[in-house]
C-alpha cells in the first residue's frame, strides 16, 4: 500500500501520466480510500488552474520599442 | 521567449537582447517557415539557438542545465506534516489536516489575490524550477517542448516541475488558510 508521503512525492508523475501502469493503480487505490490525499490532489489541480491565470512576463518598454521599430522596417522593406 | 533566454544566459539585459535578435531572425526567415512545425515550436527553436550562441560568446563554460543534477535532493517541503516512518500505526500518514478547497468560492480561488500569491511563490523559486514551472504551467508548453528548449532530460524536467508545484501549492494553501481565519 502506498503511503501518503509517497503519494505526495508521486503526484506530479501521476498528473504527467508518467507512472507505470502498476504504480498508477497503486496511486488510484490510495486516492480512493484516503480523503486527505484526495484533497491534496485536488489542491494541486486547483494550483495549476490558478497558475494558468498568470499573465506572461513582458519585456521592458525599451526593448519593445526596438522590436516594433525593427518590425516596421521589415514591413517597409517588403 | 524571454523566459527561455533567461534560462541560457546570465542577465536579464542580455536575455532581452537575445529575444530581440531572435525576433530579427524571425523577420528575416519568416518566408522560409514552411509550417512543418507549429509557429510556437519554431519560435522556441530560434530563441534557443540565439540564446545558446550568445551564451557561448559570453564564454559561459558551465551551461545552466548542467547545474541540475537529478540526484540532488532538497528537504521535502511538507515533511513535517506526516507521522514518522517509524510510527507504529500511522507511519507516513498525514499528521495534520489537509483542508479541502471545495468550499473556497471559485471567484476567490481564481481571484486576483490567489493569482498574486502564486506569482509571488513562483518568483521566489530557484531559477531552474521557476523557468520550468512558468513554461509548463503558465505558458502551457508541453513537456517535450520544454525539454527540447531547455536541453533537459524528461526526468529532470519532471523533478524541477514537481518541486516547483509543491512549493507553489504550499504558498497557495497558506494564503487560503490565512483567508479562512480572517472570515
Amino acid at each position: 500500500m502506498l503511503s501518503c508521503r509517497e503519494l505526495v512525492r508521486l503526484v506530479t508523475d501521476y498528473l504527467e501520466g508518467s507512472l507505470a501502469a502498476e504504480e498508477r493503480l497503486r496511486f488510484e487505490r490510495h486516492i480512493a480510500i484516503c480523503p486527505p490525499c484526495r484533497s491534496y490532489l485536488a489542491q494541486m489541480r486547483a494550483t495549476l488552474a490558478v497558475a494558468g491565470e498568470l499573465t506572461e512576463e513582458s519585456i521592458s518598454p525599451e526593448a519593445r520599442k526596438h522590436l516594433l521599430a525593427a518590425f516596421r522596417d521589415w514591413r517597409a522593406d517588403r | 521567449m524571454l523566459r527561455v533566454a533567461c534560462f541560457h544566459v546570465d542577465s536579464r539585459d542580455v536575455a532581452e537582447e537575445v529575444v530581440q535578435d531572435a525576433w530579427l531572425s524571425v523577420l528575416r526567415s519568416i518566408d522560409g517557415f514552411e509550417g512543418r512545425s507549429s509557429l510556437k515550436t519554431w519560435l522556441l527553436v530560434i530563441v534557443t539557438n540565439a540564446a545558446r550562441k550568445r551564451a557561448a560568446r559570453e564564454r559561459r563554460s558551465v551551461p545552466f542545465s548542467s547545474l541540475i543534477t537529478p540526484g540532488h535532493s532538497e528537504p521535502e517541503l511538507d515533511a513535517e506534516r506526516f507521522f514518522g516512518t517509524d510510527h507504529p500505526r500511522w507511519a507516513d500518514c498525514w499528521s495534520t489536516i489537509v483542508r479541502s478547497w471545495d468550499e473556497v468560492p471559485e471567484e476567490h480561488l481564481l481571484g486576483q489575490e490567489a493569482v498574486t500569491s502564486v506569482q509571488a511563490a513562483a518568483s521566489s523559486l530557484p531559477a531552474p524550477q521557476r523557468t520550468v514551472f512558468m513554461l509548463r504551467d503558465v505558458d502551457g508548453l508541453s513537456a517535450v517542448e520544454v525539454c527540447n528548449t531547455l536541453g533537459l532530460r524528461d526526468s529532470n524536467q519532471r523533478v524541477l516541475l514537481h518541486r516547483a508545484r509543491v512549493r507553489v501549492r504550499h504558498a497557495l494553501e497558506r494564503y487560503f488558510v490565512q483567508e479562512g481565519r480572517r472570515v
